[in-house]
């Protein structure tokens, strides 16, 4: 057959968001691949120059849908070097609680779309099962599902509710057994494994010379992890480790974020042990000071970075988001070439794309 | 009675009640009209024409009770991959039977949707895809009896239809033919690599299926249901078959593409693959004669291996048939809930390295059984 190339997107299963991959396909085998992102190009940079620092929260929010509390935080942390305003200790382990529960929902809306990739369709159902326990309790917390809107800069919004604990503490010992159940079902399959082994190899040097953040770089062997290597919020005085994996596969990437969720299932638990008393927000100054102010995350999906230009107002000059997604895309052709078709759906459900922090 | 002894009884009643009315007919004429009713009368009376007629009338009461049954395992396959999923399936359209109605429902509503035939598409292999998949698969129901005495017969005698498994088998492999076609008329890339690899898929399971076939001919001496069937009277062929039942249930599954081996249809790449650009009730007799291929398959199964309808007297012979097609159908559909899809080239390999190699191993057993005397 001649080589032929094929459009997988904007609108095809395979693509979580909107985007677009072009695959040249020679049969069944790739032989080259040209991501196109830009379909929901929103101008998020754009817009916040129009609003005051407080409304740029929600917008933050909008930035990505699967973990969209850990880029609220990344604002509000940038916004906070902006201003120099110091947050109370609790409000920061409220914020460390929040967000690694926000990785386990994040992973597991990962995990449920690469099962439903794969074609396991009990995969797909009963990982969003579980993810519904955490988004309750997000609901209890802040209202809200999937935008929470709940930093603040100098805080948070408010306080845990009532019984918020004891919730947490149930949730997380329910999912840690789960989570068990999960490596049965998919590791235990056969057919999982031989659509994961030696899939969709991103060797070491690769992965850092294109900049290539997060799960999928330490699923390639480099311990690497903002949380560890540039603690910001409270993250220091917590213990756990940074989970890497050697294989450089579709499976290494799977086993990392599956060991992410057991590790922050730990620090959730500690969060909550160390947690002080006192309170949970400042009142933060209107306008900023001349000046910038820089911030950076692990997010689930890689390396969040914001970048804010205060002018003296009470609207910042310019803001600049790095997305750990945009880079990672940049890598697919790389890990694409010389697979099958069929390759495509893991290698790409894989890097978790989120395309609303990507195009932004 | 069997169903020709019933059938022909209706048809010679008819052709009696008809002929009557004709004969006076012809009497009240002139006479050059009277000769011409005559013959005609006398050619409907014939013992040929009944025969045929017989036949006729046996086919379609054999083949719309599969086409319920097939409505009904549309039903299941909702219901039952609602509870793997944690949700009831059907529910409000015929709220007191199960959501039974539920499949009615989206026919109509499928009934009511334009046809589309895309610009491009090569309107001949577009428009006969489907009636080439849609008619080989009904025929294989007309093949499959229910019990000894319900099935389409060629004479009172009840002998049945010579060779119909094989007939059945031969149906079966019509397919491929018809999604390449229908692959290569869309004129869509999605659709050209499903029809391909549909078209590779049949090819490559085809022969593991069809040798452990042979095996079961080879023990019971004989290519019809009835004979296959009664040689399993004292063990099913699955006990002394059992590999070449489990690589029968493979090659079954990787036929009628469910979702270990369904990547014609792959969605997470190939969209829909070769169904892709089909439309409307198009889609819907695709999706239905799925699910036909499906209750042939379960069907297939129980005949060659299950023992057919034998079982204990409490239950009717046909209930028996059916409940080991059902057993056969959940089973296959708890299959595909659980388990992720293979890749195009791992799908190979497993068809001509692993299950060619055990069919030629379980042939030699089913010889071995046979040169033993023990069949």
């Amino acid at each position: 057959m001649a080589e032929m190339w094929i459009n997988m997107g904007p609108q095809h299963p395979m693509t979580h968001g909107l985007w677009n991959l072009r695959v040249k396909v020679d049969g069944e085998t790739i032989v080259d691949a040209q991501p196109e992102v830009g379909y929901l190009h929103r101008g998020i940079e754009k817009l916040c120059e129009g609003k005051t620092y407080p409304q740029i929260i929600p917008l933050a929010d909008r930035l990505c849908y699967g973990s969209s509390l850990t880029w609220s935080h990344l604002y509000c942390m940038a916004v906070e070097d902006l201003m120099n305003v110091e947050v109370p200790e609790r409000a920061e382990y409220i914020r460390v609680l929040t967000i690694e529960m926000q990785r386990i929902v994040s992973h597991l809306m990962w995990l449920a779309a690469y099962a439903g990739d794969l074609g396991l369709g009990v995969g797909f159902v009963y990982t969003m099962r579980e993810r519904e326990v955490f988004l309750d309790l997000f609901q209890a917390l802040t209202g809200a599902r999937i935008t929470y809107n709940f930093p603040r800069i100098g805080g948070v919004a408010h306080d845990l509710p009532p019984n918020f604990e004891r919730d947490t503490l149930r949730a997380i010992s329910y999912f840690e057994g789960r989570l068990k159940e999960y490596e049965d079902l998919f590791e235990g399959s056969k057919i999982f494994m031989m659509r994961n082994v030696g899939v969709g190899i991103l060797k070491k040097e690769d992965a850092i010379n294109m900049g290539v953040t997060g799960p999928t770089l330490r699923a390639s062997g480099v311990s690497y992890d903002l949380r560890k290597d540039r603690p910001y919020s409270v993250y220091e005085e917590m213990n756990f480790n940074v989970v890497t994996h050697k294989d450089c596969d579709c499976y290494a990437r799977y086993r990392v974020r599956m060991d992410e969720m057991w590790e922050s299932c730990q620090i959730m638990k500690q969060a909550l042990k160390k947690m002080p008393k006192g309170k949970v927000r400042i009142v933060s100054p209107r306008n900023a000071p001349v000046g910038t102010g820089l911030a950076r995350v692990e997010d689930p999906r890689g390396e969040g970075m914001m970048y804010i230009v205060g002018d003296g107002t009470d609207k910042p000059y310019r803001v600049k988001i790095r997305s750990p997604i945009f880079v990672t895309v940049s890598a697919a052709p790389k890990i694409l070439i010389g697979y099958k078709v069929a390759d495509v759906v893991a290698i790409m459900g894989g890097l978790d794309m989120c395309i609303g922090e990507t195009d932004r | 009675m069997n169903l020709f002894e019933f059938c022909y009884g209706i048809i010679h009643w008819l052709v009696d009640l008809i002929n009557h009315l004709w004969y006076w007919l012809g009497d009240v004429l002139p006479w050059w009209f009277g000769d011409f009713f005559d013959a005609v009368g006398n050619f409907a009376a014939s013992q040929g024409h009944m025969a045929v007629m017989t036949i006729f009338l046996e086919v379609v009461i054999v083949v719309v009770i599969a086409l319920i049954n097939v409505l009904n395992f549309i039903w299941i396959f909702r219901k039952f991959m609602g509870r793997m999923f944690d949700f009831y399936g059907p529910y409000y359209v015929g709220y007191r039977i199960g959501g039974w109605l539920q499949n009615l429902a989206d026919g109509i509503k499928l009934f009511v949707k334009e046809i589309i035939v895309p610009a491009k598409a090569d309107k001949m292999g577009y428009l006969l895809a489907p009636i080439i998949y849609i008619g080989s698969s009904i025929l294989i129901l007309a093949t499959i009896p229910f019990s000894e005495n319900f099935g389409v017969a060629t004479n009172e005698s009840g002998s049945y239809v010579p060779a119909g498994a094989l007939f059945a088998l031969a149906a079966f492999a019509i397919a491929p033919f018809s999604i390449l076609l229908a692959g290569w008329a869309s004129n869509n890339k999605y659709t050209l690599i499903g029809g391909m690899r549909s078209a590779a898929q049949m090819m490559s399971y085809e022969i593991p299926l069809l040798m452990t076939v042979a095996s079961v001919f080879l023990l019971a001496g004989s290519y019809g249901f009835v004979d296959i069937v009664d040689a399993q009277h004292d063990i099913w062929f699955a006990f002394p078959l059992f590999i070449g039942f489990l690589i029968f249930l493979v090659c079954l599954a990787a036929e009628v593409e469910i979702i270990p081996f369904d990547l014609p249809e792959a969605e997470a790449e190939l969209v829909e693959g070769w169904t892709t650009e089909y439309g409307g009730m198009r889609f819907g007799l695709f999706y239905f004669t799925t699910t036909i291929r499906s209750y042939a398959g379960g069907a297939l199964a129980t005949a060659l291996f299950l023992g057919g309808w034998h079982g204990p007297a409490l239950i009717p012979d046909e209930i028996w048939f059916l409940i080991k097609a059902y057993i056969v159908y959940t089973i296959f559909q708890w299959m595909t809930w659980s388990l992720p899809r293979v890749r195009v080239d791992q799908m190979l390999g497993i068809g001509w390295k692993r299950l060619l190699p055990l069919a030629v191993i379980n042939l030699m057993i089913a010889v071995a059984l046979k040169s033993m005397g023990w069949f």
